[in-house]
């Protein structure tokens, strides 16, 4: 199995540069901020270990909402962000984008400031990749190529059927297990003939397994440690919580239409959307000190729990990341989800409200919270306004497998499952006939 | 330390910021909220552009418009009346007050590229083909005249020399009576929510175990608490601007003037049916069988052609498909399966704290592979719509000579929140390919049939079989185009007469 990793690289723009980059950004493009694969500035597409890239600038909107409050505000300047998710190690991947692709990353970064054209790129940019603060893999170890071999699996799968049967009166009562073999063996012949590959997984890289099972075990084992001493200050932390959720202000104004109206221009585009959302982290060490413990919980829950398929009931997120940038002032949230921005809203509403209150309502202006859990989110009206007015537009994005959700690529693996079975029930046969 | 009382008020009771419920101010609602005016057969919708301002909103002030009480008989006549965010601003209503309607009204049905992609307005439906309310040809008013039989053609004369100094009348959209039926031949209008007029339903923000049919009145009337307990965005005007007190004062801000009030969205789309096409295509896949051919259609439909639905039902709007979960009796795809999915906020489970903890944390697989679908009381139309032109027997769908006339349906929808009800619907459900897990079709009656961008196609329809893989039917052409469209808002009767003759209400 090859675990997946992430990458964000963040720095400020220099002086006066914000035009010309917009500019090369938008060169990269086949729509608007939909990635050409084949772009001469970086071919996305010749990197057949990356899943999904953004370019992104952050513009500093959000803290402005500090001055509306009479709060201090400092200013951040515009950074650009490029962000991705790959197959292997992230660093592994930025050298390989350094090695073949150095002159359009140089052209793209020559925009930030401090950025020397003649000097070490993978070195810049690891020195600007910013540690997550939680990591979301949709399916732990499903690679790029894999995703691809599948769905191409499924499509000649179901060209098969549809050529075999398509019309009410054929006789579809033949034995499943029966027509399960017939089509084993078609795809045996299909990889036989190069029409179809199915490659075996890689091993596991020992060094990541044996640093998974000490996280899975230091972190509760921390835990277990420190709980003598939380159980102590819990009803001085929750007293805490109350207040703070007592006094914080809600700043909820409805978002410029305009701005609007630019995202949902680079929305909607395939089946797949992104998501990038900066923010500030509410004043105070006790807001700060709770959403890191909180992402060090969530990053947890990603890395051992939430790993095959699903982020508790969502299953429309391919992956997420939260990182802290600028010293834990701010939160960058980015992820790639299914359907459209509405529908990921509702989800986040209906499905995981209490999830997002969690790690969203230490941000400043929240939708009002109850006990860390309640409210928030649920409040559809300011939620919808927050989100969307903390919302940045990716000049660019990158889908290395456009068309494809994650139930797609959920089904096709369970059809690959099928394929590579020495044997199946007869129940098992039907329910995979079904798949198709 | 002090601690603020605050910090432990009951936080579990949502409803703590809601007034005592007060009842719903029947003469201050257009009835079309109310009732379908099934007994009114005749009916013509007006589409007008704003000719004269004076005159406009002179007319708008004293316009007959009938009100949700009930009447027994029933009126000989009953006169609707929506406005545009674009006849708003030809009636001269302030900029301001404008913006405080939601940004999909704001910016109107045709915006943008973006809205059409999401909507499915591509193609043939794509707004600069469209007959009316293509860019600059949005309708400024909407009136809505029904009438009992043979009262419609004098009333509508009176009305319109009524306000000819005032309107130009860009299109009568005429009405057919077709029974109950829509063009293709199904019966129609049978799914509906059930509105919660004596406000019985608690105003609280809590799970739903179970779909429930009964509708927060919030859902569909702006000023009240929808489902989630929270009132819905809506103009909030400072009191200076009403001093006359024409308007109702909001629930949720009661020094604020209340605009919406007993007001909602009317969304209205001229959707043109090809029933030729729709079966002779059908009559093609079952290769000429009759029994075939109306199962598949059935099938696409998701009722019989008289309205039964193809699950077990002891009413034919009182069920769910929680019994058929793989969609062998009702394709998951299927067009009423689509547009109301029936289910509730959690999949389906066992009782009890414990079975609720591990679905909502998302360890129950059995739930999570039935929990693709958004919950759907977040989601509900309350429909309106009328059918046009001629109704097409079968033979005549069948046969090889055109029909002369075409035959289509003015889809006409209420809600309250126009990008959570009517373009989620249609972009997520009806438009999606990706409908509660499948692949490559999208609302089998409703599809434009465009590929996407990637290639990945959306003119398949698929019925899960008990023996087997899904019988599929590719290849579908498209039955429906759309002709025009536009978001109105249907004002309370109070908020119709503020809009026509407050001074206040106007650009300075």
């Amino acid at each position: 199995m090859t675990p997946q990793s992430q990458f964000t690289v963040v720095a400020p723009l220099a002086a006066g540069r914000e035009a010309g980059l917009r500019e090369l950004l938008a060169s990269m493009n086949s729509v608007a901020g939909v990635a050409d694969p084949r772009n001469a500035v970086l071919p996305f597409g010749e990197f057949d270990r990356l899943h999904f890239a953004r370019l992104a600038l952050l513009t500093d909107g959000a803290s402005r909402t500090l001055e509306d409050q009479g709060l201090p505000r400092t200013k951040f300047p515009t950074c650009l962000a490029f962000i991705g998710d790959c197959d292997g190690p992230s660093r592994e991947f930025l050298a390989e984008l350094s090695r073949r692709a150095g002159t359009g990353l140089r052209e793209i970064f020559s925009h930030c400031e401090g950025f020397d054209p003649s000097g070490d790129l993978l070195a810049w940019m690891s020195a600007h990749d910013v540690p997550g603060g939680a990591n979301y893999v949709n399916w732990v170890g499903r690679t790029v190529r894999q995703a691809k071999e599948e769905h191409a699996l499924q499509r000649a799968l179901r060209s098969r059927l549809s050529r075999e049967s398509t019309h009410a009166d054929t006789d579809v009562r033949a034995d499943a297990r029966m027509r399960w073999r017939e089509l084993v063996s078609f795809v045996e012949a299909e990889v036989r003939s190069g029409r179809l590959a199915l490659t075996p997984p890689e091993p596991t890289p020992l060094s990541w397994k044996l640093a998974n099972i000490a996280h899975a075990v230091a972190v509760p084992l921390i835990g277990l440690i420190m709980f003598p001493f939380l159980l102590l200050l819990l009803p001085l932390l929750i007293v805490m919580l109350r207040i703070h959720e007592s006094r914080d202000p809600e700043v909820c104004p409805p978002p410029d239409p305009a701005a609007v109206r630019a995202m949902q221009e680079l929305e909607d585009h395939d089946v797949t959307n992104q998501f990038t959302a900066l923010g500030l982290v509410k004043p105070g060490l006790f807001r700060r000190w709770l959403l890191t413990v909180l992402l060090l919980l969530t990053d947890y829950a990603c890395r051992h729990v939430y790993t095959r398929g699903r982020l508790t009931r969502v299953q429309t997120i391919h992956f997420a990341r939260w990182s802290f940038v600028d010293g834990k002032a701010r939160v960058l949230f980015v992820s790639n989800y299914d359907g459209g921005h509405e529908a990921y809203m509702d989800d986040f509403i209906n499905k995981v409200g209490w999830g997002l209150n969690i790690l969203f309502s230490n941000g400043f202006g929240w939708p009002h919270t109850d006990w860390l859990v309640l409210r928030g989110a649920r409040r559809e009206q300011p939620f919808k306004h927050y989100q969307r007015g903390h919302q940045l537009p990716s000049q660019v994005w990158y889908n290395a497998r456009a068309g494809l959700t994650v139930a797609d690529l959920v089904r096709n693996r369970r059809i690959r499952e099928g394929i590579e079975s020495a044997e199946l029930s007869d129940g098992e046969a039907l329910a995979w006939l079904r798949l198709l | 330390m002090s601690v603020p009382r605050s910090a432990f008020r009951s936080s579990l009771n949502t409803t703590r910021d809601a007034p005592r419920v007060v009842p719903i101010e029947l003469d201050d609602v257009q009835g079309l909220m109310r009732f379908g005016y099934k007994h009114q057969k005749q009916a013509c919708f007006l589409l007008m552009r704003v000719k004269q301002r004076d005159a406009a909103r002179a007319w708008l002030a004293s316009a007959a418009v009938t009100s949700a009480i009930a009447a027994d008989p029933p009126p000989e006549t009953a006169l609707q009346v929506a406005i545009t965010s674009a006849g708003l601003r030809a009636l001269g209503v302030a900029a301001d007050i404008v913006a405080g309607f939601s940004p999909e009204f704001v910016a109107g049905m045709n915006s943008d590229a973006s809205r059409a992609r999401r909507l499915g307005d591509v193609g043939a439906n794509d707004p600069s083909r469209w007959r009316w309310g293509a860019a600059d040809d949005v309708p400024h008013v909407l009136l809505l005249l029904y009438a009992l039989p043979g009262r419609l053609e004098s009333w509508q004369r009176a009305i319109e020399a009524q306000c000819d100094a005032a309107f130009d009348v860009m299109a009568r959209l005429t009405t057919s009576d077709m029974d109950g039926v829509e063009p293709f031949g199904f019966v129609d209008g049978i799914s509906q929510p059930q509105l919660d007029w004596e406000r019985r339903r608690a105003v609280r923000d809590q799970d739903e175990q179970a779909y429930i049919n009964l509708a927060c009145m919030g859902e569909f009337l702006l000023g009240y608490p929808n489902e989630y307990g929270f009132y819905t965005q809506r103009p909030l005007l400072d009191p200076q601007r009403d001093s006359a007190t024409q308007l109702p004062r909001a629930e949720d801000a009661p020094d604020k003037a209340d605009l919406g009030r007993n007001g909602s969205y009317l969304v209205m789309r001229q959707l043109r049916q090809d029933v030729q096409g729709f079966w002779q295509f059908l009559d093609g896949e079952a290769r000429g069988d009759p029994d075939v051919r109306q199962q598949l259609a059935e099938a696409m439909v998701g009722r019989t052609l008289h309205g039964e639905p193809l699950v077990d039902a002891r009413d034919p709007n009182a069920f769910t498909f929680r019994s058929d979960p793989q969609g062998v009796r009702c394709p998951l795809g299927a067009h009423v399966r689509r547009t109301n999915p029936r289910n509730a906020d959690l999949p389906p489970g066992e009782p009890g704290l414990w079975s609720w903890a591990i679905r909502t944390l998302g360890f129950d697989a059995a739930a999570l592979a039935q929990d693709r679908v958004a919950s759907t009381r977040f989601h509900r139309l309350l429909r309106r719509g009328r059918e046009y032109g001629v109704q097409v027997s079968l033979q005549e769908a069948l046969a090889t000579t055109p029909v002369a006339e075409e035959s289509g349906l003015h889809f006409v929808c209420l809600c309250a929140n126009i990008a959570r009800q009517f373009e989620f619907v249609q972009s997520a459900w009806v438009v999606g390919t990706r409908f509660d897990g499948l692949t490559d079709e999208s609302d089998p009656l409703l599809g434009h049939r465009l590929p996407a961008t990637d290639g990945t196609r959306s003119d398949g329809f698929s019925m899960p079989q008990v023996n087997g893989p899904a019988l599929r039917i590719e290849g579908l052409p498209q039955f429906v185009t759309v002709l025009g469209g536009a978001y109105f808002f249907l004002p309370g009767v109070r908020a119709l007469r503020y809009l026509a003759t407050a001074r206040s209400v106007r650009s300075p």
